[in-house]
């Protein structure tokens, strides 16, 4: 579980980047062998809706156990991704591999993959135990023996039928459903229907399982519960899980592994931990985290001091230019001297409370997060403080949105 | 305390003057229904036990000596048998040909405007003219459709005039005016499928488009089928219009129908006694049909 990344993964998201220049979308589609791989491969994918380019050219890996969360802001071209790796939808250009086997022009019923949708999709008329017995029933039964009467008597129906049926129960069993199995999907909470979409999805125990939304339609405190399930459920299957969401927080609270997407591209593919502490690109961090990663427009100076509003701030910049300083709400301190701020608001949260401020040369608005004994200590709203943070923990981003390399001062704060 | 109990004290009147308001605003609809529907109902019902002939100076109460001789009338059996068959051409052809219509209309990327127009036409356009056309095109000797089997070296039936086929040209006819009718609805219950039922289906293992209409659209169109399926028979069985313009009931009442019969005895030879009992019959029809919707069938289509 913990091996991942595994070692080429910042290559692969390097290559996305080269990819997603215009000359990749106006070429030919083109469909090149793609590599053996367990799990996922989703290599160089390209997907353009009328003349709008919704995939760049996308590549990605899971490997079969492994769990992916792919996350971004709504129509960035997560789900298309996904819809293509079930092949519901027909990729422009690239190719994707299944369990080790090129699956680009296969049909989506051939892929041995399964699928949870964001409304659940489950048969109305169906009760849940046949639900959970079409994927099989498809693929164990000929047309002949699927026929409503008539099957039943044709040989070798009801060998299959009792193999479906102990399968179903398995299946229903992991999911606790054992007591609904003749209800109508109707007769069900949203959580249940849920459970049944995962049963239909782990039954027949494809290689790829693939997520879409699966938690958007529950209400909060379900999903809290429910994403552990999840996991639980995807170790159990073993199977490689892609798995889509819009919500950072599930992605890093699931995954092995995050894939940050927007605007048809990959930006990072990485652990949680690395995706929130070490983000390639300013959009990574910026979506990753909430509150948001403060961020003050800066200047690298001639001389390599990193500078916020004229005020060195004890950080040493590779090249002059400017730049964009970015630090998380809990690296971010109210000390005696350093950034000059104006207070505006305090939220208190429970576990920790959010001051809110301003930085009073840019007027750019900065949130701090404190331990909520800091409370009596806090600055006045519309009182004057001053700043500090930890240098070795804040990230500096060069124009085009990329991180580029700082060097600390010194390993504590700070602010001259 | 005496500030909640107020509005109690006020409640305890209101519901007085409210009841009152709500009988007037509904007095209208009310004293139409009564008028125009519950009345002229009740009134056949009690014609339909008397042997009033219109124009005659009285009635006399003949308890079921009407549904006595519905028994024993032969023209009667011919047209409960004539619109039977009728029914039973036009449902299946008009609901399956809908059916495969509209999964025709809705696969196919445009034009959908355009022939969900023209299949709707018969149903806007007046029967009456439409059945002109229809005695040209089915004409014997100057109709298109015999020119056309003529130069195939086909046979060339009378369609209309002969009793072997003049059930199955009105029929035929009968399918053509509800095909539209039922084509609208069955495209307003294929949007309503959700899509990502099919995508379910799909990945499900349903290879052929015949498997996800098996597993998807067949059973999510259920309460639409239904519908249709009701709506069809209660407009067939009231089948009239092209009857009264293309054959008048014959040759030799081969094409004698329910409605028409009914429509003969009260109009051509003045029996409103028996004509109403003959609508009763049609009543208990439609009513049976429409008890069968409601009680039986619709359980089994809503998934609920």
């Amino acid at each position: 579980m913990t091996t991942y990344p595994p070692p080429g993964v910042h290559k692969t998201v390097t290559q996305t980047k080269f990819d997603c220049h215009i000359s990749a979308l106006t070429a030919a589609p083109q469909h090149q062998g793609v590599q053996f791989v367990t799990g996922i491969r989703i290599q160089s994918v390209t997907k353009r809706f009328g003349a709008t380019p919704v995939l760049r050219g996308v590549s990605l890996d899971v490997a079969a156990g492994e769990f992916v969360a792919l996350v971004g802001p709504s129509g960035c071209g997560k789900t298309t991704l996904m819809r293509i790796v079930a092949g519901i939808e027909q990729a422009d250009g690239g190719g994707i591999a299944i369990g080790g086997r090129d699956v680009t022009r296969l049909r989506a019923a051939d892929r041995d993959v399964a699928m949870v949708f964001q409304s659940y999709a489950l048969y109305p008329h169906l009760s849940v135990a046949e639900n959970i017995t079409v994927p099989l029933a498809m693929r164990r039964l000929s047309a002949w023996q699927r026929l409503p009467l008539l099957g039943r008597f044709l040989p070798g129906t009801a060998r299959a039928a009792e193999g479906m049926a102990r399968d179903v129960r398995t299946a229903a069993e992991a999911l606790g459903l054992r007591p609904l199995l003749d209800r109508r999907p109707a007769q069900l909470s949203g959580g249940q229907r849920q459970r049944v979409a995962l049963a239909r999805a782990i039954v027949r125990r494809p290689s790829a399982f693939l997520m879409d939304e699966p938690l958007s339609n529950l209400d909060a405190s379900l999903r809290v519960q429910t994403r552990r399930e999840i996991v639980e459920i995807h170790r159990l299957a073993g199977a490689a899980t892609l798995y889509v969401t819009h919500d950072q927080s599930e992605a890093l609270t699931m995954a092995d592994r995050v894939a940050v997407m927007q605007g048809g591209e990959l930006l990072q593919v990485a652990t949680p931990e690395a995706i929130y502490a070490d983000p390639v690109d300013l959009r990574v961090a910026t979506f990753i985290g909430s509150p948001r990663i403060n961020t003050l427009p800066a200047e690298t100076g001639a001389d390599g001091m990193v500078r916020v509003a004229g005020h060195p701030v004890g950080l040493w910049g590779a090249s002059p230019g400017p730049v964009t300083l970015a630090i998380r709400p809990e690296d971010l301190l109210p000390a005696g001297h350093g950034l000059p701020a104006l207070a505006e608001a305090v939220e208190f949260l429970g576990e920790s409370l959010l001051l809110h401020a301003r930085h009073e040369a840019t007027g750019t608005p900065l949130v701090l997060r404190l331990p909520p004994e800091a409370r009596p200590d806090l600055p006045a709203s519309g009182s004057h403080f001053h700043l500090q943070f930890d240098t070795s923990r804040a990230l500096l981003f060069g124009a085009g949105g990329k991180r580029v390399g700082a060097t600390a001062l010194s390993g504590e704060a700070v602010l001259v | 305390m005496s500030d909640m109990a107020l509005p109690a004290a006020a409640g305890a009147r209101a519901p007085l003057g409210e009841a009152f308001a709500a009988w007037m605003l509904s007095a209208p609809a009310i004293l139409a229904y009564f008028l125009m529907l519950l009345l002229p109902t009740l009134a056949t019902v009690a014609l339909a036990f008397t042997d009033y002939e219109l124009g005659a100076d009285g009635l006399h109460w003949i308890g079921f000596e009407n549904f006595a001789e519905l028994l024993r009338d032969r023209a009667f059996a011919t047209s409960l048998r004539n619109t039977l068959v009728y029914v039973g051409l036009v449902t299946p052809g008009s609901i399956l040909g809908a059916l495969a219509l509209a999964l025709l209309i809705e696969a196919g990327t445009r034009g959908r405007t355009f022939f969900r127009a023209v299949f709707f036409l018969p149903v806007v356009s007046l029967t009456v003219a439409m059945a002109a056309a229809w005695q040209y095109l089915l004409h014997p000797t100057i109709g298109p459709l015999n020119a056309m089997l003529h130069s195939i070296g086909a046979g060339q039936p009378e369609w209309l005039s002969s009793s072997s086929t003049v059930m199955l040209s009105l029929s035929a006819i009968g399918i053509w005016e509800n095909l539209g009718f039922n084509l609208v609805l069955f495209l307003a219950g294929l949007t309503a499928i959700p899509r990502e039922l099919y995508s379910a289906a799909e990945v499900d293992g349903a290879r052929s488009a015949w498997e996800r209409f098996r597993l998807v659209t067949w059973p999510m169109l259920g309460p639409t089928t239904l519908f249709v399926l009701t709506i069809t028979m209660i407009r067939a069985v009231r089948v009239f219009d092209t009857v009264a313009v293309l054959t008048q009931g014959g040759p030799n009442k081969a094409s004698q129908v329910l409605l028409y019969t009914m429509y003969e005895e009260g109009f051509t030879y003045f029996r409103l006694g028996y004509s109403a009992a003959i609508t009763l019959v049609f009543l208990a029809i439609v009513l049976a049909l429409m008890w069968l919707q409601t009680k039986v069938l619709d359980k089994r289509v809503h998934y609920v």
